[in-house]
């Protein structure tokens, strides 16, 4: 399950400079004039590969935000559409029905991200195990329940609600400013890695890792594992109502089918597809899907799939059947995750012993 | 009077539905400890299976004796669907839970996008005797038989369950298994040999509610399974994992309950309560109805 921290063991400073150089290579793409028709929709900074990118990231923000339950603590919660519907309904109720600036829409819908996860991780956590994914998903599927009744008008129902655009700033709305939405879903993304590896290595950090190893040796040990556990909740929570804003500003509308269960499915798929517990192969998961699931349609309309006998072209042109697919070779094959393929030598035992003989 | 007798009846059949799915889940996790996401997968092959047949099997028909065809080879699909996902990917990941529970989430996923790419996305009429759309008068409502059909479906099914629970040795194995299953290995019992059987007959179970249910509905979509599935953990977590009655039981309150409140309250109520009712069963009784840990 769990893949290292460090993208090089071998040299600390590669590890500690990746990111950085990652970071600046994204942030320079909207400047990019080059033409990747093959593996994006135009131009690396034309409005459809900023928007597929800028999608891209947000998922990349919001996979990592499940990490910090799933990887990091070792809680399998089915509930986390529930939050990232927050984030997205919050801003957009605020706005279309309250009439609020978006400052304080934005404001009103984090502060329901830090209660909402409160309140229900300090009911969930009451139980452990299957019971914990259960409870998460019943209040999840309350949510999605109430989003899809549509009560009294104000979510829209199946319809989703479209993002107010008048009371957004006009640099966020409009086709040809899809780099700057892409911008704002960097700088989630950034926060997002900078809280995680901020807690990470902090003593809270510590204590998830050692609750996902070892909860009855955590508890003898006197620390309260209730307490750490509602902290991942929270900040994973919150991290993903924070997801939730960014995806309705980027995608432009609250859609329903953020709220539902599949949803949160997705989000396992992506991050076990990563790697789980790593930052990088969160990320890389909710990047990665993201893209093929969008990119794979496309792929299905092209002549060569098309030109195939019916027995390859069906399955091909569905992209989840592919993700699907996927996903569960890389169960059996790769436990780790793309994460555990890239570091499988590193942490060959063989390897591990090495490092160890040099560390005595 | 008349609502409420026609209420109870719909509840009760969708109540059968969901035992039919829950029993299968159940024991599955009851034994294996695996919670099973491509159990929608298995309704929906059960329900394309009999529509499939239907129309394309000699001697199948959508009326009489052809119906009863076509519905034997959908639950035949489902049981032969079951086995092999268990034998092809869950054994190899033996005792490796969350792996397993991945890859039956994965394998939900894919087989639902399948289904999607050969069937399409739209609802299939599915054939269904004619007597299944008419109705029963009692006690002063007219009741359609189909929730008759499902009733007296969820019944047979439970019966058939409970004694070979009670009176076969693969029963006493898997009964055994479900309370201690390293004491049963200990005592020399391969218990992995049941574990097929157990997908096989989960998987026939939930194909069965995929017919019915598509006669229930008139149609079948490849997503049908999925919505379903939602309802069914929530019988099979309040009345307790791995308990067949505790899932009877649980089902025909949720079904019921779903029903009246939809009713009475306001349309969404019912499912809400329901799953106010998980969370509320979780939280004082963690181990469900039956009384087993969760």
């Amino acid at each position: 399950m769990r893949a290292p921290e460090r993208v090089a063991g071998v040299l600390p400073w590669v590890g500690r400079l990746a990111p950085v150089a990652v970071l600046v290579v994204l942030l320079v793409l909207p400047y990019v004039q080059l033409d990747v028709s093959w593996v994006l929709p135009d131009r690396v900074n034309g409005p459809g590969s900023m928007q597929l990118l800028a999608l891209c990231l947000v998922f990349g923000g919001i996979a990592l935000s499940y990490d910090v339950l799933f990887g990091r603590t070792g809680l399998l919660s089915f509930g986390h559409a529930l939050f990232v519907a927050a984030g997205s309904y919050g801003t957009a109720l605020g706005l279309a029905r309250l009439d609020l600036s978006l400052w304080l829409a934005v404001l009103l819908t984090l502060a329901a991200g830090v209660v909402l996860p409160l309140v229900v991780g300090a009911v969930a956590l009451r139980v452990s195990g299957i019971a914990f994914a259960m409870v998460t998903l019943a209040f999840a599927q309350a949510a999605s329940i109430l989003v899809l009744r549509n009560p009294g008008g104000l979510t829209g129902g199946e319809e989703g609600l479209p993002l107010l655009r008048d009371a957004v700033p006009d640099l966020l709305t409009g086709v040809v400013n899809a780099p700057y939405r892409y911008w704002l879903a960097l700088a989630y993304l950034v926060g997002c890695w900078a809280v995680v590896v901020w807690l990470g290595r902090s003593r809270a950090g510590h204590a998830w890792a050692a609750i996902r190893e070892n909860p009855e040796r955590v508890a003898v040990l006197g620390i309260s594992t209730y307490r750490a556990k509602l902290l991942a909740v929270v900040v994973g929570c919150f991290l993903g109502t924070l997801g939730g804003i960014a995806h309705l500003l980027v995608v432009g509308g609250a859609s329903p089918s953020i709220t539902s269960a599949e949803f949160t499915l997705t989000l396992l798929v992506m991050v076990v597809l990563g790697g789980a517990g790593s930052r990088w192969g969160a990320v890389l998961g909710g990047v990665l899907y993201t893209y093929l699931d969008n990119r794979l349609l496309e792929l299905a309309s092209s002549e060569g799939v098309q030109s195939l006998p019916a027995v390859l072209r069906v399955p091909a042109s569905e992209p989840l059947f592919v993700l699907g697919s996927l996903f569960v070779l890389v169960v059996f094959f790769a436990p780790g995750g793309l994460a555990g393929v890239v570091h499988g030598r590193a942490r060959s035992p063989r390897s591990l012993a090495r490092r160890r003989k040099r560390a005595a | 009077m008349s609502t409420l007798v026609l209420l109870l009846a719909t509840g009760l059949g969708l109540g059968a539905l969901y035992f039919l799915v829950a029993s299968g889940l159940s024991l599955i996790y009851g034994l294996m400890g695996v919670l099973n996401f491509a159990h929608g997968a298995f309704l929906t092959a059960g329900a394309y299976g009999a529509w499939w047949a239907a129309e394309n099997l000699p001697g199948a028909g959508d009326d009489g004796f052809g119906f009863v065809v076509a519905a034997t080879f959908g639950v035949a699909v489902g049981a032969v669907f079951g086995a092999v996902v268990e034998l092809v990917l869950i054994r190899p990941l033996y005792r490796r839970h969350i792996e397993q529970v991945l890859v039956t989430v994965g394998l939900s996923l894919a087989a639902v996008a399948l289904a999607q790419g050969i069937f399409g996305a739209d609802p299939r009429p599915f054939p269904r005797p004619g007597w299944t759309s008419g109705t029963v008068s009692l006690l002063g409502a007219s009741v359609p038989t189909d929730r008759f059909l499902l009733m007296a479906a969820a019944v047979v099914v439970l019966l058939a369950l409970l004694a070979l629970l009670r009176f076969t040795r693969v029963g006493l194995v898997i009964r055994a298994g479900v309370e201690n299953r390293s004491m049963v290995e200990a005592l020399g019992i391969d218990v992995r040999r049941t574990f097929t059987l157990v997908f096989a007959l989960g998987g026939a179970a939930a194909a069965l509610a995929g017919v019915l249910g598509s006669v229930y509905l008139g149609s079948v979509t490849p997503g049908q399974g999925t919505s379903l599935l939602i309802f069914a953990f929530i019988v099979v977590v309040i009345g307790g994992l791995g308990s067949i009655t505790g899932s009877a039981i649980a089902a025909v309150v949720v079904g019921v309950t779903q029903q009246l409140a939809n009713y009475y309250a306001a349309s969404g109520v019912g499912d809400f309560s329901v799953v106010l009712l998980l969370a509320l069963v979780l939280l004082t009784r963690p181990q469900g109805l039956s009384g087993r840990p969760a």
